[in-house]
């Protein structure tokens, strides 16, 4: 018990103390104290700082695309400039911000906190993460400064390993290193939740957020190394002048293809699964009910992540596979859709007969399932083989996959932070304007990806910067709404920044919510607990919660309940 | 925290030494399966080509020497053994004893790795290192293999990330060495002895593998 | 603390057994690589170094002695090999404009 001793009373706002707690933000200060630390949540808070930058990066590159599209000429830049700005914004969003984003910084927070450890299991391993993820995001920003790289996100050869003169094996390197603290992660949290689970807290009590990260781990530990290793074959080629996807030997160009999308496909599903876990723990919250369908999300989120892997090659439909293994890969990713299915509705049966809040995280999370669902069945006509033709390499893909990764893994993930902004800072983000930037995103998401679907069905291809005038209306439009989600995300940064010191203090858990997290302190104590806990309970007792306190003060922000 | 159970061997997080060796234990094996995974690309590049180029890979198999790759095979058997040796050491609180096996690890590992480097050289002088130089002879009867370039790309980079394992093994022993010889380790303290013999046997392991891949193809 | 019921200490003849037996099979697989058995060398070669894999994992790896979960993780590894290696050579296979594929 290394917590001063405090004096509780309970206010308008619910329980603060009176007295400065000892938290792991007010343990230590100092730059060595946080570059050294070895504690998870600040672990997780110095991967919020940087996936933030690079979601910035990302960003602007992302601005000056729409930029360049907004007339049918090439305007602003050269054909060969355009390549590398969308490689470089495919390579920051996808490996420097979509992968670690909910599991590096939510994860790294939370799964330590909700098993009721007093940290992950190899807390200097975990910090080593984040040291390898700052080195190989330096390594590719080198190569960004020194005239970037434009093979598009997926090097594929023999382009990156003959022809290219970028600097595919300085991005490369990047990439490979960043793979490491990507595993190094989802190991942390396998060994975690099977190892360190408080008294009490059974597989089927752990929250939801926790399966889900523990399925995300399973990707990055069995996909990542495939991917490092094609890495390293592209190098062995290029520097090396071995030949292993080489033409000219002999060679199969199409078999890099496959190592890729050996990863890079289940790693999608990197990038969804922990969104699905954060929408699974908001829906309960803010519906006040048990979430329906307890084991059918939990184990779906498995499914999807063993499944997940035998689907790799609906990417390679058009690339010279064999057709019968397109059928193959076809009727998986069919059948992959359904674990995905299931969590909608269960998601949509915890809704019914909630009492629904309609706070900023349930604005996103509601805003998720409504976006993943459209990305979702997209995604089902580009598994078709036949339809796949059509639109393969359109920006119907394009905007098939910003469904899926903005609408789904951005929305959860901005929906995750302001969920537990309150148990990260201990203080409250304003509820006005988080409601209005989550609107704001929403409709700006819409109006940036919903005309790429109908430009690409019509056939405008992806990755050229000049393009027929007739599609200059929905590029126009897209633009348009880039703007406006630009917008939507610049001003949660500044109102969360603002909250650091003028949020309204909040206590230890102001959505009256279920789970271990919300029983510490807020921020929590540098081991989570001041007492060991034991679980003794199901997760997601909200009927209990709601009896419980109907009968003391009601706490934080209960503005607009609806009866649904 | 006040956990009875607590002592300085066993880390903050842990509840008692028992945790904290089988969280070891199983964060070893999760990263070994990142291993199998990361050898795997290698595995099925391999595959794939021998099917589509089994007269070149037969061929061009026949010029590696299959007793020197065997003498290799045998040393890292024996360093296995060591490594095993060593570990039932350190479990039974044997420090002379785990200090010797563990050098003997490291003598046996070298050995590989300097039979390895004597393999490298000989394919450089007869033009078998993939690159503008290659030029592929073979052995009486066995001259045709136009795709004999891949089969020496595959090998060089399924040895070449093979020995880097083995020199990074060769990190870890060293640093197992001064940990006993300072008497880091004793029967309540082992983990770190047993996971870097997880990891050897792993690169052992491996190597049982490629040995009759590239070795053994077609040798009738 | 110490629970040495735990510690599962392996008999020095079982290592000895073990290694024994993995030198065995070494000369084996060498000696059937002498002998023209068609396409079933590589069968037989694999099968080999699977035996002495499988050896090396449950004795000298300990796995005979760990846990359950050290034994479901080390078989995911090779499971998601397969998963790897079956699936992409199904590709390759039944691409007829391949040689080695089946028309």
């Amino acid at each position: 018990m290394d917590t001063t001793s405090t004096v509780e009373r309970v206010s308008a706002t619910g329980i603060i103390s009176d007295t400065i707690r000892t938290n792991f933000l007010n343990a230590d200060y100092g730059i060595k104290s946080w570059l050294l630390t070895k504690d998870h949540k600040r672990i997780a808070i110095l991967y919020l700082i940087s996936i933030t930058v690079f979601f910035m990066i990302g960003g602007a590159f992302a601005a000056m695309i729409r930029m360049e599209l907004i007339t049918p000429e090439a305007d602003v830049f050269t054909s060969e400039a355009y390549n590398k700005v969308f490689t470089t914004h495919g390579i920051m969003m996808v490996f420097f911000f979509l992968i670690p984003s909910i599991p590096a910084t939510l994860g790294n927070f939370l799964v330590p906190v909700m098993v009721g450890a007093r940290d992950l299991a190899f807390p200097r391993i975990n910090l080593l993460s984040w040291y390898i993820y700052v080195i190989g995001g330096l390594f590719t920003l080198t190569a960004l400064v020194l005239g970037g790289v434009d093979t598009g996100w997926t090097f594929y050869t023999p382009y990156s390993s003959t022809y290219s003169n970028g600097y595919v094996m300085l991005t490369g390197i990047g990439i490979f290193i960043t793979g490491f603290s990507s595993i190094l992660t989802g190991l942390n949290f396998i060994v975690t939740v099977h190892k360190m689970r408080a008294p009490g807290l059974g597989w089927f009590r752990l929250p939801l957020f926790v399966w889900a990260n523990y399925a995300a781990s399973l990707i990055m530990v069995l996909g990542t190394p495939v991917v490092a290793i094609g890495i390293v074959m592209i190098a062995l080629e290029r520097g090396l002048g071995l030949g292993i996807f080489d033409p000219r030997l002999g060679g199969d160009p199409v078999l890099f293809q496959h190592i890729f999308w050996f990863y890079s496909h289940p790693a999608v599903y990197i990038m969804i699964l922990p969104g699905m876990g954060v929408v699974s723990e908001i829906m309960a919250c803010f519906s006040r009910r048990h979430i329906f369908g307890y084991k059918f999300i939990a184990f779906s989120s498995l499914g999807i992540a063993i499944i997940g892997f035998l689907v790799w090659g609906h990417h390679m439909f058009v690339s010279g596979q064999s057709s019968y293994a397109g059928i193959v890969f076809s009727l998986f990713t069919f059948i992959v859709a359904v674990p995905s299915a299931i969590k909608v509705f269960n998601w949509t049966a915890t809704m019914h007969k909630g009492r629904i809040v309609y706070s900023t995280p349930m604005m996103y999370a509601l805003g998720f399932i409504g976006l993943f669902l459209v990305g979702g069945l997209t995604g089902l006509f580009c598994a078709s083989l036949g339809v796949d033709i059509h639109i393969h390499d359109t920006y119907f893909i394009v905007a098939h996959f910003h469904y899926v990764m903005v609408g789904g893994s951005v929305m959860a993930y901005l929906g995750g932070i302001h969920f537990w902004w309150p148990k990260m800072t201990g203080r409250m983000y304003p509820e006005g304007w988080g409601r209005f930037s989550a609107l704001l995103v929403f409709v700006g998401f819409n109006l940036t990806f919903f005309p790429q679907f109908i430009a690409g069905y019509l056939g405008m291809p992806r990755r050229y910067h000049v393009y027929p005038p007739e599609f200059q209306i929905y590029n126009v439009l897209s633009s348009g709404g880039a703007l406006v989600l630009g917008i939507g995300f610049m001003i949660p940064l500044i109102y969360l920044f603002w909250s650091l010191k003028y949020g309204e203090k909040a206590g230890p858990n102001p959505w009256r919510a279920a789970g271990l997290e919300w029983e510490t302190t807020s921020p929590p104590p540098t081991f989570n607990f001041d007492y060991q806990p034991v679980v003794d309970h199901e997760p997601y007792n909200y009927s209990e919660i709601d009896a419980r306190s109907s009968a003391t003060v009601s706490t934080h922000s209960v503005q607009e309940e609806q009866h649904v | 925290m006040s956990d009875a159970a607590h002592n300085s061997l066993v880390a903050h997080q842990f509840d008692d030494a028992r945790q904290q060796q089988e969280a070891a234990t199983v964060g070893m094996w999760t990263f070994l399966i990142t291993e199998i995974m990361f050898f795997g690309g290698l595995i099925l590049a391999y595959m794939i080509y021998r099917n589509q180029f089994a007269e070149s890979f037969h061929a061009a198999s026949r010029v590696l020497d299959v007793w020197v790759g065997c003498f290799n095979t045998c040393v890292l058997l024996v360093s296995s053994l060591t490594m095993a040796l060593g570990v039932r050491a350190a479990q039974m609180g044997d420090r002379k004893k785990l200090v010797l096996f563990i050098i003997a690890t490291m003598i046996f590992g070298a050995a590989f790795l300097g039979v390895k480097a004597y393999e490298y050289a000989e394919k450089f002088e007869h033009h078998l290192v993939p690159g503008p130089t290659f030029h592929f002879h073979g052995v009486p009867g066995h001259e045709h293999a136009p795709n004999a370039e891949i089969f020496f790309s595959l090998y060089f980079a399924m040895t070449g990330v093979h020995a880097l394992h083995m020199i990074v093994g060769l990190g870890l022993m060293t640093w197992l060495l001064r940990k006993s010889i300072k008497g880091t380790f004793s029967k309540d303290y082992y983990n770190p002895v047993e996971i870097c013999g997880l990891y050897w046997h792993f690169v052992d392991i491996v190597w049982i593998f490629l040995y009759p891949l590239l070795y053994l193809i077609d040798r009738s | 603390m110490s629970d040495h019921s735990e510690h599962h200490i392996v008999p020095l003849k079982v290592y000895f057994l073990v290694f024994s037996a993995l030198m065995i099979l070494l000369f084996v697989t060498v000696g059937v690589a002498m002998v023209n058995l068609g396409p079933f060398n590589i069968y037989v070669a694999m099968s080999i170094a699977i035996i002495k894999a499988v050896l090396v994992v449950l004795y000298f790896m300990h796995v005979r002695y760990s846990t359950r979960l050290t034994m479901v993780v080390a078989a995911a590894g090779f499971i998601w090999l397969v998963f790897l290696l079956g699936i992409t050579i199904l590709d390759y296979t039944s691409r007829s404009w391949i040689p080695g594929s089946y028309q």
